[in-house]
């Protein structure tokens, strides 16, 4: 941590970069996201098991943007939100500088995103076990119980989009949820609307998704919606064996297609 | 279940199957009235939120068909659009949408057989799996519904 904030220190005495997105302290134990822009604030900057938050949400940000030239504190799943928002034309390469924190807590200076390609050639993040669990679980019932249960854990959600706000990857401007002509889904909660929202930011996340979880940890009404995204992920692995934000050179799963793609049920 | 008739939507590309769809009727081929079929320029078009859209509004089982792999008029379509599939389909299980009740096929221009036998086996699996209510079923229920019959006043 120390030469994490050495380092964000130096960026910011030398104008090399204005604004730093990083972990702070908050209130009653909890972190929340900090833009240090002053090399006094740079020990504000902290690092533990509590900071899971994906801070790539803010690099589309145009209040964000409008900071200057960013630095960003970036955990694996971030930095593979850096590598496909690079790809996706969101941010320029290596226009972030990204102060990579890997898996097992090293400070990685990155000078280029090549370099980032290179480390998570072999330190990709995994699903945490817990879900992986419950993704089994649910994958072992009979379609009729995953339906019922699906329904009754979507029933809840209260359409505030916070899933959809945390995700790095849902940056566009209008979201297909927000168009009214035609109507895809409904604007309000209901049952059937609920299952539609959560079924189409699933299937516009394959291929996309980072597996950070921030769309089930920032639901207000604790609705494991991210175990759709990471299912998503495990589909798209061992369909078309890729993984999403390892390289900038690549499309995601969905944008592309190969001649002899497999697959075993279109007749 | 025997006077159940289901109801199939079909989803078609304008350049291969919906032209071998042609080719069944011209060649006074039979198959199953149940099908509506709905034209497309391209199966990359078909979005996944029509076919969720088809099940809401009542349709029991979906059909999706286009021209095959490297046949497309747009080149890529078609590969685009099974990349697609294969991603629905298992979003569809783990979601548990019956996807028993979706037939995706290959239809070229001159496969009329092909399609009127594509059209029956869909009827019939569709038929021995009954109408699909549990979908149609939690809109209707839904808010939008109390709203248009008037129980919830706004």
């Amino acid at each position: 941590m120390d030469s994490l904030r050495r380092k964000a220190q130096q960026l910011l005495e030398s104008k090399e970069v204005d604004c730093i997105i990083g972990y702070n302290e908050g209130s009653s134990g909890n972190v929340h996201a900090g833009f240090i822009t002053t090399p006094g604030q740079a020990e504000k900057l902290i690092f533990d098991d509590r900071c899971k938050q994906n801070l790539g949400v803010y690099l589309t940000k145009h209040e964000v943007m409008r900071l200057g030239k960013l630095a960003i504190v970036a955990p694996v799943p971030v930095m593979r939100t850096v590598l496909i928002l690079t790809y996706e034309c969101q941010i320029v390469e290596n226009s972030v500088k990204v102060l990579g924190i890997g898996l097992d807590g090293q400070f990685l200076d990155f000078n280029e995103y090549a370099d980032i390609e290179k480390y998570l050639t072999d330190h990709c993040n995994e699903h945490p076990e817990e879900d992986k669990k419950l993704i089994e679980k649910i994958s072992a019932m009979s379609v009729e119980e995953r339906w019922d249960f699906w329904h009754e854990t979507l029933k809840p959600c209260i359409k505030c989009f916070a899933c959809r706000q945390a995700c790095p990857m849902c940056y566009c401007v209008r979201c297909q949820v927000e168009c009214n002509q035609p109507q895809w889904i409904p604007v309000q909660s209901s049952e059937l609307g609920n299952m539609e929202w959560h079924f189409m930011r699933a299937m516009h996340l394959a291929g996309r998704c980072t597996g950070c979880g921030d769309c089930g940890r920032s639901c207000p009404l604790g609705i494991p919606v991210h175990l759709l995204t990471f299912k998503m992920s495990d589909v798209v692995l061992d369909n078309f064996n890729t993984k999403a934000g390892l390289t900038i050179k690549e499309p995601s799963t969905l944008s592309t297609y190969k001649a002899n793609d497999k697959e075993t049920f279109i007749r | 279940m025997s006077d159940f008739t289901p109801k199939i939507t079909a989803f078609v590309c304008n350049w291969c199957t919906y032209a071998g769809a042609d080719l069944t009727g011209t060649s006074r081929m039979k198959y199953s009235a149940n099908v509506k079929i709905i034209r497309f320029p391209c199966t990359g078009r078909v979005d996944f939120m029509l076919l969720l859209k088809a099940f809401d509004n009542g349709a029991d089982g979906i059909i999706v068909s286009g021209c095959h792999p490297n046949d497309c008029h747009y080149t890529s379509g078609n590969f685009h659009a099974r990349r697609r599939w294969i991603v629905f389909r298992n979003l569809c299980d783990f979601m548990g949408i019956d996807s028993r009740r979706i037939t995706f096929s290959w239809v070229s221009a001159a496969e009329g057989g092909k399609w009127a036998e594509i059209v029956n086996s869909t009827t019939e699996k569709v038929i021995e799996l009954g109408p699909y209510k549990r979908y149609s079923q939690i809109s209707k229920d839904g808010f939008i519904n109390e709203f248009e019959k008037g129980t919830i006043n706004g």
